[in-house]
């Protein structure tokens, strides 16, 4: 099978959000700028969400499905998640702030073992 | 007034009135005054007042409402006259029932039957019931009185004496007053003890001893004489122990309890005799149930008016003697009764009832030989002169001892010929023994002791031989004499502060009132007196005990010892008497820092001695308007008026008490009290008096004899050989097999448990907790290395997150596919 060649179908989608999931987790481990993390938080949750929106397609993969709706509804309630998830952790990030001075989450050390 | 209204509340409040002191001074006794010094005078004001009321009792109730006939007694006590009349004993308001009897044998039995056809015949006497504590079936147990004249001449005598004894106790325990060093105590530190003074103390106890004293003497039935004779016995061992802080006070007190005790055991026999079989314990008949009868007591049962008080087995004991004839539930016949009673031969039922009879009256006795100190019981009460010198006048004299001899009067009515033998015998035992003692005793108290002993010996003697008013009219001489020399030689004691005579000597020079009074306390009590003309106290009472004991021998010639024992003992009796009275007040002074310090006591102390001397001179006197032996003649029990036999014991016979007064027996005693008397007396001033003879000498000669005597006949040492060697050799025994045995058995358990109990902590310790501990090591090493699992850095969690999410991909990829 080439990718190249074949017509858009499911495995492209699942690549494009491998390749998201992957650069968000990447961001997530290598970022020190808090804010940094937190993008690449969104970015692992949307990888997530297409893979999600993929599997729930209709057109991509017909006659598997039910209705057809699941993925859909899930990707809306990552993105639900993932605004909610950002506001409690951009006010974490902020309190951080005023207490370091600084958004460096490797300054954010004090309960190591 | 009323007598028999009114001598139960004369005599009971004459008996309560101590009570009520004692109890204010217990509650409030060292509040009382300075130092509790108002103790003293509540006590003595309280027995001041029951003298009073016994007095109004004795001279303005009972002598007037009673018949009366001083003459016929005083004629017959000083003559012997041969014509003897009995007063009539009716009551006064029932007419004067005069009863002729018999001067002769052979006349009597007739006489006595006429005159019982004629005459209710009557002992005056009141006898009825305070309160009733409880009511068992037939038996009644109750709080009553039994006053005839022998009651109220008892509380006369006793209120009198003890106000006197009270009286002389407020000067004598003075001392008490203040703070005390006992200089007989040494502590462990090697001070002497020093305590608080117990004045107040000492009068608590004195007031509880007269109200027991009387309480015994008004109680109207056995079972309360017996609570009043236990009360006398623990007043006693309060008293004796007084100095309680003194071993041989202590020693004394308990000595004097337990030999008490012993007699009381056999006291508890005869009351349980007697509640067993006569279903009573009242004296006196009491209408009790309110059917106007009077249910018989004691005395009617044993002597019946059908029987003409002669004494019977009463019904009670020949049902309990033939038991084992009786069906259940069967009532037998008084045909039956009598058949049986008459079956005296040898194992017959009668013959078990008479003994039933015999061991109640021995029983009883049993109690008056502990209470009052006769052989073999008599080892307590020389002990007993670690008290205060008052207390024992008290003791010897009004209380206690006077207690025995008076119950063995009171009971006389049940005393078989065969008990009286007994009682004869021990008394004269007792009187020889004791006089032999007091006359090697160097201690003055000890001499008098040993006297008091004799003396009561004397007057069980007299019981013993059917002389009922010779032995109640000793006793009542003797307390007046016996209490003055006392009282003398506590006087004594108190000047030199020693009881021993070889300190003394001379002392008349500086205490004459106590050398004059104790003289005449020595004259009357070796019974001084001029033949059939006039005498001392002890001349009237002592005459009248040899004079029975001679009658005694005319009827029973193989007992005729007693006489001459009675007569030995009058002589050495003179003897001791005169060799106290001679070592403590004539001569020279042996101990001159004693005698130099000696002084007479205060007036408070001398004083009851010259009142008592007085008395102790006169009260014997026949020539009184009022004289003891007529009142005490009224109330010899009934039935004793006659001669009485034997049962058991063959040829025993009591004579009457009045044969004694017949000339050939009154005259020749009389001259033998005298010739004794003298002859003691004389022996004692060839001794001591002119020292022609050396004590001293005479002692070597008769070495072993003086020992033997001055180790009180080893009395002491034979009870310790006989009893309290074997209890404590029985005892040390016990206590080893405690030791080793029942000790063992426990210290073996313990030590058994312990050790299981250190297993039980080991594996607690390494087992449980090693593993609790062990758990918890752990969990803290694991707890430590994992921390450093916790660097707290964000990128490295991500990376730990992506790392294994994969390598849980790889595993689970490789692993379930």
């Amino acid at each position: 099978m080439n990718l190249l060649t074949d017509p858009v179908g499911i495995t492209h989608y699942l690549i494009v959000g491998a390749i998201l999931f992957v650069t968000g987790a990447v961001c997530m481990a290598t970022k020190r700028n808090a804010l940094g993390v937190l993008m690449g938080i969104e970015l692992v949750l949307n990888g997530a969400n297409v893979n999600f929106v993929a599997f729930g397609s209709e057109y991509l993969r017909p006659g598997v499905l039910g209705i057809g709706l699941d993925g859909q509804l899930i990707a809306l309630f990552v993105i639900i998640l993932a605004a909610a998830e950002a506001a409690v952790a951009l006010a974490i990030v902020l309190n951080f702030y005023n207490n370091h001075s600084t958004v460096d989450v490797d300054r954010a050390d004090e309960l190591k073992g | 007034m009323d007598p028999a209204s009114t001598l139960p509340v004369l005599l009971g409040l004459a008996w309560l009135v101590p009570l009520a002191s004692f109890t204010l001074i217990l509650l409030f006794g060292p509040r009382m005054g300075k130092h509790g010094q108002g103790a003293g005078m509540l006590a003595t004001a309280a027995i001041g007042t029951s003298a009073v009321l016994s007095l109004i009792a004795l001279f303005f109730v009972w002598v007037p409402n009673y018949d009366w006939a001083p003459e016929h007694h005083a004629a017959h006590a000083e003559h012997g006259s041969a014509e003897h009349h009995e007063t009539g004993h009716g009551e006064a308001e029932h007419g004067d029932h005069g009863q002729d009897a018999h001067g002769a044998d052979e006349h009597k039995a007739e006489e006595h039957k006429t005159a019982s056809e004629h005459h209710e015949w009557h002992k005056p006497y009141v006898a009825g019931e305070w309160y009733t504590l409880g009511q068992f079936g037939k038996l009644r147990i109750g709080i009553s009185y039994y006053i005839d004249s022998l009651t109220v001449t008892m509380f006369a005598m006793i209120t009198f004496i003890a106000t006197m004894i009270h009286f002389y106790a407020n000067g004598y325990m003075h001392d008490e007053l203040h703070e005390i060093t006992d200089h007989e105590v040494t502590l462990s530190d090697g001070h002497h003890l020093h305590r608080p003074g117990r004045f107040h103390r000492f009068f608590q106890y004195l007031s509880l001893f007269c109200f027991s004293m009387l309480g015994i003497v008004i109680a109207g039935n056995i079972a309360m004489v017996f609570v009043f004779w236990e009360l006398v016995g623990i007043c006693s061992y309060f008293l004796i122990g007084f100095y309680i802080e003194r071993k041989s006070a202590s020693n004394a007190a308990n000595k004097a309890f337990i030999v008490n005790r012993v007699g009381d055991f056999g006291m508890i026999i005869g009351l349980m005799i007697l509640i067993a079989t006569l279903g009573t314990f009242s004296f006196g008949d009491i209408d009790t149930d309110g059917d106007g009868t009077a249910e018989p007591g004691i005395f009617s049962l044993v002597r019946t008016e059908a029987n003409n008080h002669a004494l019977v087995v009463p019904d009670g004991m020949v049902r309990a003697a033939a038991h084992s004839e009786i069906a259940a539930g069967v009532e037998p016949t008084a045909e039956q009764i009598a058949k049986w009673r008459a079956d005296t031969g040898p194992g017959g039922v009668g013959r078990t009832a008479y003994w039933l009879l015999i061991v109640a009256g021995l029983g009883i006795f049993c109690g008056c030989v502990g209470k009052s100190a006769q052989f073999p019981l008599h080892v307590w009460l020389p002990d007993a002169m670690e008290g205060p010198t008052p207390v024992s006048a008290l003791v010897h004299s009004a209380t206690m001892v006077a207690a025995g001899v008076y119950l063995v009067g009171r009971f006389y009515p049940v005393f078989t010929p065969e008990a009286l033998l007994v009682i004869a015998i021990i008394g004269c035992i007792t009187l020889f023994i004791a006089a032999t003692i007091a006359i090697v005793a160097v201690d003055i108290k000890r001499v008098l002791a040993y006297s008091t002993v004799s003396q009561l010996g004397y007057m069980m003697l007299a019981l013993g031989v059917g002389g009922w008013s010779a032995g109640m009219f000793h006793l009542i001489t003797h307390a007046f004499f016996k209490s003055l020399l006392f009282m003398c030689s506590g006087s004594v004691i108190h000047a030199v502060h020693t009881n021993d005579m070889t300190k003394m000597g001379g002392l008349r020079h500086k205490m004459p009132f106590t050398a004059y009074t104790m003289l005449a306390g020595c004259l009357a009590i070796m019974g001084a007196g001029i033949p059939f003309m006039i005498g001392l106290s002890g001349y009237y009472s002592k005459d009248a005990i040899l004079a029975q004991a001679l009658s005694f021998k005319a009827s029973n010639p193989q007992w005729g010892f007693l006489f001459y024992v009675a007569s030995v003992g009058a002589a050495i009796t003179a003897f001791y008497m005169f060799r106290l009275w001679f070592m403590t007040f004539a001569g020279k002074p042996r101990d001159h820092h004693a005698y130099d310090h000696a002084h007479e006591s205060p007036k408070i102390m001398y004083y009851p001695l010259i009142v008592l001397a007085v008395l102790a001179v006169v009260v014997a006197w026949p020539f009184w308007p009022v004289s003891i032996v007529a009142l005490l003649e009224q109330a010899r029990p009934e039935g004793f008026h006659e001669t009485v036999n034997g049962v058991l014991v063959s040829n025993l016979t009591h004579p009457a008490e009045h044969i004694s007064h017949e000339p050939n027996f009154h005259n020749q005693a009389t001259w033998v009290a005298t010739f004794v008397g003298l002859s003691g007396l004389g022996l004692a001033i060839v001794f001591y008096g002119l020292s022609l003879l050396n004590p001293a000498e005479v002692a070597r000669q008769f070495k072993p004899l003086y020992t033997f005597l001055w180790n009180k006949w080893y009395f002491d040492e034979l009870y310790h050989y006989i009893f309290v060697k074997p209890v404590l050799f029985i005892a040390n025994r016990v206590a080893e097999f405690d030791k080793v045995v029942i000790d063992g058995i426990i210290d073996g358990l313990a030590l058994l448990t312990r050790m299981i109990a250190r297993l039980d902590d080991l594996s607690d310790r390494y087992l449980v907790d090693g593993f609790v501990n062990g758990l918890a090591a752990w969990t803290y090493a694991t707890g430590s290395k994992l921390r450093s699992a916790e660097t707290g850095r964000i990128r490295q969690y991500v990376m730990f997150i992506v790392v294994g999410t994969v390598a849980m991909f790889v595993l689970i990829s490789l692993y379930i596919s």
